[in-house]
This record gives C-alpha cells, structure tokens and sequence, in this order.
C-alpha cells in the first residue's frame, strides 16, 4: 500500500466513508470517539440495570428476589462496570472528540494507537463481562481484596474474568494516556501556550498523567494475583508467608488517583460550560489550572485512608487523615471559583448549566461527606457502610455523570449536528436530581445507623427499611430519567442535521467549524490569542465569526484507515484469554496468540500511514 | 422557576438533616446505631463525628446558598447585554483558600488527638481481654483468662475495660459493633485491637464489615454487656462444660462410637443428661458427624475448631451467626436445612430427617454453658 493523498472536500470525505467497515478500520478521533461514547453509554445502562437489581433485592428485608451468589456477581460488576467501562470511558469520549478540537489539531498524535485503545477497551469489557455467560461473573468486589481472591477461598473461573479483564482494559487505558499526553504537549495550534489551553484541555492532561503513574501499579498488583492463582505463587497468602495487605497498599495506590481520574475530566467539563452559560470567562484560571495540579499531585500521598480501619499506627492514620483532608483546599477552590464564575454574569438557562449547577451543588455535599471519614476515628464507624457509598456516590454519579450528561447536552450539536431537545432534556435533569438524591441521601443516614455495604440483605428491626425503600424507588426514577434521556437521543436522531457552528455563543476553538466537523477539522489551523479565542475573535468582529478564509479540505493529508489496530487488540485480548485457558490448552494456545500479536503489530508498524 | 425550586428543596435539607440525627438517636428502634454510642470509645467518635456535622452542615448552607443566590440573582436573557468580563479576584481567592485551611486545621486537632486515643493500649489489673477469631462466616471468643471459648455472643461486663485482640482463621473480616467499639478489621496473619469499656448493661448486635464471601451478608453477633456478678456467672458457666464435655471430647478422640462416655461424669448438667432424648441426640451428635467440627467442650479444643463451639448454644439468643432467633424450631431448620438459611455456608446438609434435627435440638438446647 503506498501512502496515497487523497481529496477531501467535506461533502466527498463523508459520502466515501459509510458502512460498518469503514467504521472498524477508522482512525478519525471523532468517530473513535463517538465508538467510545456509544460503548460506553451501553456499558452504563447495563451498569444501571445491574444497580436497579441490586436495589430491588434489598427494597424489603430478608428479600430473596437474588441469591447471594447472584448479588455478589452484580455488586462486583456494577462497580468495575461504572468505573472502567462507563465513567471511564465516557470521559474517553471527550478527550477523543474534544482535545484535538480545542487545542486548534487535525487529529491525535498516533491515530492508530488511538483506534488500538478502543478495540481493547471494547474486547476487554466484553471479556469482563463474559463470566455472566458461564455464570461465573467476577464475585469479590471491584476492589478484589485478597487473600479473598486466592484460589482457595474463589476457585472458578470468577476472579479470572476480573483480574484478567482489568489487565486488559489497563492496556487500553495506558495506550490512550499516552496518546494524549503526546497530543497536547505536541499538537497545540500555534499561540496556544499552556496557559491558554482550555481548562478541560488541563485537566484531561492532568488525567493522563495520573492514568500513567496510576496505572502500572495496579497492573503489577494484578500480575501478583495471576501468578498466585495460575503459577503457585504466595504473594498474597498468608498461609504460606504472603501478606493480603500488601493488595490493600498496592490497590489504592492505584485505586485513589483513579477517583481523581473519574472526576477531574468532569471538573474540566464543567469548567467549559460554566463561562459559556454565564457569558463571563472562568472565574481564576490560574487557580482553577494549579489547583488541578494540586489535587492530582496528591491524590498520591492518600491512598491508606481507604484502610483506616486496618489498624495501621497512629503515625501513618495522623499523615493519610492529614493528607485527606489538604485535598479539601483546592477542591473548595474550585468550587468557589465555578459560583464566582456565574456571579455577576448573564446565566442562560439551558440544560447543559442545569447539569452543571446540579454538578456543583451535589459535588458540594459528596466533598462535605468526604472530610467527615478523612477523620480516621469517625471512619472507624463509617467506613464500609451505605455512609462511604453515599459519599462516593455524590462525588461519581452527583459529580461525573451529571458533568458528563452535562456536556453530552453541550456538545452534542458539535457530534452529531443536531440539538437535543431543551425541553426533554430538563425533564431527564429533573428526574435525575430527584432520582439521584432519592436513592443515594438515605444511604448516609442508613450507613449511620449501622448497615455495612456488600450485604445481599439485611434483617427487619434494625431500622433500615424505610430508607431502604425509599433508595429502590429512587433508583426507579432513575431508570425514567435515562429512559426520558434515550428517547431524547431517539427524537433528536429524527430530526434534520441543521444545528449551527455555534449554537451557544461558545468561547473555544471548536465552535469556529461547521457541525459536526469535517474530517480533518480545521481547513486552516487556527492561531490562538487569548483563553477564550473565539470570543476574542467575535468582538473583534462586531459579534460574529468571520467567514472562513478557506473551507476545502483539499490537499490536506489524512491518516488512512487500517485494520491492524484491531487485530492487534484480539491479539492483545487473545494472549490473555490463552493464559486463563492454560490448563485447557496448554502453552500452545499462548504460543500462537503472542505469534498472532506479533504478526498484527508487525504490520502495523510497516503499513505506511 | 425551577431554579427556585431548586433553592426551596437545598434550604430544606440542612433542617432535614438536624431533624434526622435527632431522630436517628433513638436506641429502640435503631439497635445497631453509630449514633447512640454506649462505651467511652465509641462516645469519643461520635464526639469527633459530630464536631465535624455541625461545621459541615455550616458550610453546606452558606456555599449552596451562595451558588443558588448567584443562579436566581444573575439569571439573564438571551438579549441582554454582555456582562463585566471579570476574570478573578486575588484577594478573595486567597481568602477562601485560606477559611477552609483553617476550618480543617480546627476539625485535625479533637481527630489527630483521637487517632492516637484509639491505639492506647489499655493496662491494668481489671482488663478483660478477649481473643476475637473471624471465621468464614461466624466470629469465635476466646477468654485467655477464663480459659474458655465462645461463638457469636460476646459477653462483656459493664465498666470495665475490655480489650479484643483479633484476627481471623481464612480471610479478611471486620469485626464491627457500632455502639461498642466501632470496627477494626482482622487478618488471618496479623493481630489487630479495640478496646471499649461498656457503660450500660445492654444486648447489642455487630457483624462483619469487611466483605468475606458469598455469606458476608449474614455474619453477625451479639455483644451481652452485663453485671460484674452475671459475667462471672457466665464464665464459670463455661468452664463448668469442659467438666461435663470432657468424656464427650475423650469420644471425639475415638471419632466414631461416643454414646456410653458422657453419661459417666456426674455434673451440673447430668440430670439432664441421662433423660432418654437427650441420649439420642448426643448419639446422633457423633454419628451424623457434628462432632468433627463442633465441640460442646468451652474449656478443650478450644481454638481452631471448623465450627463455632457450642457449648453454650442452648442459652444464645440467636443462631447461625446473628441470624436466627433462637427458638426450637430454627434450631432444628437450621441444622436440617443450613443451606437454605445461608446458602454456600460450610455447614453440610447432611440429610437429616426432620426427628433426627428435632432431637439434635432438644440435645443442643440442654447445652446452656451452666
């Protein structure tokens, strides 16, 4: 194949690249990252359905409607599920479609490497979810604390979909961090020095960084838990001189930078919209930018407040406590300087600020609830019950997912060319908020009153019924307000692609090109003045944006699809479902999958791009 | 409009929340509460818990408030014109980086002073200690002092110092009794403490916080808070079967013939003993095969047994771990049909008739550790 320049008008690009194969081999960030974003919303229903199980065993005592071996299976996956295949993932979607297009690019660094992270991402979430197929989905938590995940104590094949599809998915998620770290330290258009990049841009760049450092600690932790089951080795069992709290270190080492992971491209989202709806640029910047900086540097020095109640010293409980609670100062930062945005300003009521004033205002009471267990005393009582899921869950579903359907509504235009409904999208903010306080408020009072997390049930007469029952209708409106969203999505899909540049009057490099954009973005690579380009450039312009100089795509080089990133993600998932099918196949099996992975990634290397 | 709906439903819960607490601290209806402490530790915590409630609570109104007076006061129209274009306020920034330091800097003292608190190690003729095992899926007392073992009730005297020195026999539990003495979880290669001094007589359920398996759900226990003179009673109670179950042990040694043994020694629970039922059921206590991971016996074999001990089973309010009260007929379910009470425990069905646990039961119930 040689390199080959080819046409690309706008309307020949788009008319040439139809159909479900153009779809597996492209290397386009926008369409990667609407896969990412339709993956991820998928995973997320499910996630949901799983909760909306959860929530019904437990709407009434001594309730049997699940088995405990059933539940155990749906707590686990609900938590991998949200974290690594939903928020993480949706987060994904926005760094894929979005920091090219803020930062003024044609596409990411390596596109090919970029197309290799969703195939992963996707094969590896298919694995994780496969052990339901065997009814033998992973059991043991999110957070698989050994030596519960030994061989002994879980023999099946449950903790191997777990550990092996985490290894997996940190493939993925290592790929894409690098990829994107490289794609904004390189690919800024000119004029945009750091401290020009939208805040979205900064903290999606704080994010790979952490997912960098972040991730190869849990994937050696996970290697460890291999070798224990498959080769024999003790590195978590005590029995035999190992220790399972070295998991526990190993685990939140990784697990506590992660939350930060979730969030802050959220922060960063909200961070966008906020200016937008206000009229008004960000209230502090360069505080909004350092503190950022602040949180992810350390979001590394707290991870043992997880473990508060494993007696580790009054030394080591004084230092974490402290370093908890430091996290709280750039946090209010935030916050302070998100409400001083909207103060004095002009807010438009438009959905996307509905999500992000709701953002703020439950992010606000999961921060609250934060400092409360970061006192390693009163997290004796709290930790490990509804109290801690109450907390994590304003901060991951009242923070992540409202930023997230937040900007979903904002730049939906920009995606897919056509405006979500106003109105549905109110009543879905509505129902959520509602939906959301129903089902996680009570949970503080019900962890408060002594009922532990991870129970499949619990006894009449300790008082928990009645929150409990309120939760699982919660989680019922819930499920109306995602139903209310999905036909939102449905009815606006209906509609004629009509939606303007720039619909909300943005302040960023993207809204300057048509909706959604062509393949290469930006016919001319703009040059970046200010933090808010495009509102300088509307000034300047009596209100408007100019005409564009040049609309045609001609002559400028796009990268050409390829099928070898996909193959080279079987191969990757290949190597380590031979690893879990040893005893049945024995070396051979990994033989030819590192031999395939090989091959995929060889021709990968030689196909001119 | 539906901003200030918003604003009416945010103000509404500070109140919420006061009026909750409040309402939560009823003991009765809430036995297993954080919030209704009855021992020095857990008293202390709540007073550190509650420190930062009211300052939370605080900052809540303000900055919520603050944020729904900005959405109502500078709600604007598509028309309007271009606010003043503000990009930061040094000062004010500096100054709330600077509140929040200082408000946590006030909640770190009462908690950096509790942290060490926790981990003192109390000393002292008076302690009562107990060696806490967490077992897949029930928890075992050990009283080195008395030299006796339990399961799954822990009996305490009020007002006096009892210190738990814990760790578990499989995996990781987390031994939680959230009036007592809050939690601290144990590991099957590290000893891990709590110490609380009860003071109210009382009878209050805990269970394990940590998950540990398919029954994590229903792994609970009991903490008897009593008199000086009623815990005495009931250590004594318990030494008095390693007397009577000693034979029965001897048996166990033989593994499959037991029934003439026990009948021999003349003891407390003798009487008893000798009716024909209990025969019965102390043969079946061998034969089916009960005795390979129960003893009856507080004082031998005390540690390391597969099952919880049972030499006081039939005077424990409940069964199975904190799960069942403990009346004739869920004895006799339970030992019949295990499974059907906590699926997946260790526990065999062995495929009893409903006569033969009928009997079990009535056996079991004379064993009242007396």
């Amino acid at each position: 194949m040689a390199t080959t320049v080819i046409d690309h008008a706008p309307a020949r690009a788009h008319a040439a690249k139809t159909g479900i194969w153009s779809w597996i081999t492209t290397v386009d960030h926008k369409r990667i990252g609407i896969l990412y974003g339709a993956t991820a919303f998928g995973f997320f229903l499910m996630g949901g359905i799983e909760a909306l199980l959860l929530r019904i065993q437990l709407g009434r005592p001594d309730n049997t409607f699940l088995s405990p071996e059933t539940y155990n299976q749906l707590f686990t996956m609900h938590g991998t599920t949200m974290i690594f295949l939903a928020v993480m993932p949706l987060s994904a979607m926005f760094f894929n479609f979005f920091i090219p297009l803020l930062i003024g690019a044609r596409d990411v660094a390596f596109p090919r490497l970029n197309a290799f992270s969703y195939w992963v991402f996707l094969l590896g979430g298919l694995f994780l979810n496969s052990g339901f197929l065997f009814g033998a989905a992973p059991n043991d938590g999110w957070f698989g604390y050994a030596n519960l995940t030994s061989n002994q104590y879980s023999p099946g094949l449950n903790v191997d979909f777990w550990m092996i599809g985490l290894q997996i998915l940190g493939i993925a998620s290592l790929a894409a961090g690098v990829n994107f770290f490289v794609t904004v330290i390189n690919l800024r258009a000119p004029g945009m020095k750091l401290m020009r990049m939208p805040v979205f841009v900064w903290m999606s760049f704080i994010t790979q960084v952490l997912i960098l450092l972040a991730f190869p600690v849990i994937t050696v932790a996970l290697i460890l838990v291999m070798f224990d089951r498959f080769f024999g080795t003790h590195f978590y069992i005590p029995s035999a001189g190992g220790d399972p709290l070295l998991w526990q270190h190993l685990f939140w080492i990784f697990g506590h930078p992660e939350v930060y992971i979730l969030i802050l491209p959220s922060f960063g989202i909200v961070s966008e919209i906020l200016p937008v709806f206000s009229r008004k640029p960000l209230f502090g910047y360069a505080a909004m930018v350092f503190s950022g900086i602040f949180i992810a540097f350390l979001s590394f020095g707290v991870w043992s407040h997880h473990m508060f109640a494993t007696g580790m010293g009054p030394i080591a409980d004084t230092a974490f406590s402290l370093t908890t609670m430091l996290i709280a100062i750039p946090t209010g930062v935030k916050i302070f300087n998100w409400i001083g945005t909207m103060w004095g300003g002009s807010i438009q009521a438009k959905t996307p600020m509905y999500f992000c004033v709701g953002f703020i205002a439950m992010f606000i009471i999961g921060g609250l609830s934060g400092v409360m267990h970061a006192s390693p005393p009163a997290d004796l009582q709290q930790t490990d019950t509804y109290f801690v899921v109450a907390h994590f869950h304003y901060v991951l579903f009242g923070g992540s997912i409202f930023a997230l359907t937040g900007g979903a509504y904002y730049w939906w235009p920009k995606m897919f060319g056509r405006m979500l409904s106003e109105k549905l999208g109110k009543v879905h903010f509505w129902l959520m908020l509602i939906g959301f306080n129903l089902t996680f408020f009570p949970m503080h009072f019900v962890g408060l009153l002594g009922m532990p997390r991870r129970v499949y049930t619990y006894p009449a007469g300790l008082g928990f019924d009645i929150y409990n029952q309120i939760e699982t209708a919660g989680a019922f409106f819930l499920l109306v307000a995602f139903l209310v969203f999905l036909w939102n999505i449905y009815v606006t899909w209906r509609k004629p692609a009509d939606a303007p540049a720039d619909p909300w009057n943005g302040a960023t490099l993207e809204w300057a090109i048509p909706s959604p954009p062509p393949e290469f973005n930006f016919a001319e690579i703009p040059t970046v003045r200010s933090r808010d380009p495009l509102w300088e450039t509307k000034r300047q312009h009596g209100g408007r944006l100019p005409e564009p100089a040049r609309v045609s795509g001609a002559g400028i080089h796009m990268p050409n699809p390829s099928f070898w990133p996909v193959l080279a993600a079987a191969g990757v998932t290949a190597v380590f479902v031979s690893l879990m099918l040893l005893p049945k196949l024995g070396p051979a099996g990994v033989v030819v999958a590192v031999l395939f992975l090989f091959f995929s990634v060889f021709k990968w290397a030689f196909e001119p791009a | 409009m539906a901003f200030r709906a918003a604003l009416r439903r945010a103000l509404g819960l500070a109140p919420f929340l006061v009026v909750l607490l409040v309402l939560t601290a009823c003991a009765h209806e809430y036995p297993q509460s954080t919030l209704n402490p009855k021992s020095d530790f857990t008293r202390m915590i709540d007073g550190v818990f509650m420190q930062t409630v009211y300052w939370a609570t605080g900052v809540f109104v303000l900055v919520e408030g603050a944020l729904l007076w900005a959405v109502i006061k500078f709600r604007g129209k598509p028309d309007d014109p271009e606010p003043a274009q503000t990009h930061g306020n040094t000062k004010l920034e500096i100054l709330w980086t600077i509140i929040p330091a200082l408000l946590l800097a006030m909640i770190s003292v009462p908690t950096v002073r509790a942290i060490f608190k926790t981990y003192e190690e109390p000393s002292g003729p008076d302690i009562v200690r107990v060696n806490v095992t967490g077992h897949q899926w029930w928890w075992e007392f050990h009283y080195p002092q008395y030299g006796v073992t339990s399961a799954n009730e822990l009996h305490v005297p009020v007002g006096k110092t009892v210190f738990l020195e814990m760790n578990a026999f499989d995996v990781l539990h987390s031994f939680w009794m959230p009036q007592l003495g809050a939690k601290r979880d144990v590991f099957p290669n590290r000893i891990t403490t709590l110490w609380f001094r009860a003071d109210s007589a009382g009878f209050y359920p805990g269970q394990c916080a940590e998950f540990c398996g398919t029954q994590h759900g229903k792994m609970a226990f009991h903490v008897a808070a009593e008199s000086q003179a009623d815990f005495e009673a009931y250590m004594k109670g318990l030494q008095a079967t390693g007397v009577v179950a000693a034979a029965g042990d001897s048996a166990r040694a033989k593994a499959d013939s037991s029934s003439r043994a026990g009948t021999t020694t003349a003891s407390l629970a003798a009487q008893s003993a000798t009716t024909p039922d209990t025969m019965a059921g102390k043969k079946l206590f061998a034969s089916k095969g009960c005795i390979g991971c129960h003893s009856l016996n507080a004082v031998k074999f005390s540690k390391g047994l597969i099952g919880p001990n049972l030499s006081d089973v039939g005077s424990r309010h409940y069964i199975a771990a904190g799960t069942l009260p403990n009346t004739d007929e869920n004895l006799a379910h339970w030992i019949q049909h295990p499974w059907s009470v906590k699926h997946g425990v260790l526990m065999p069905e062995l495929g009893l008739t409903q006569a033969d646990a009928r009997t079990l039961a009535a056996y079991l119930r004379t064993h009242t550790g007396k």
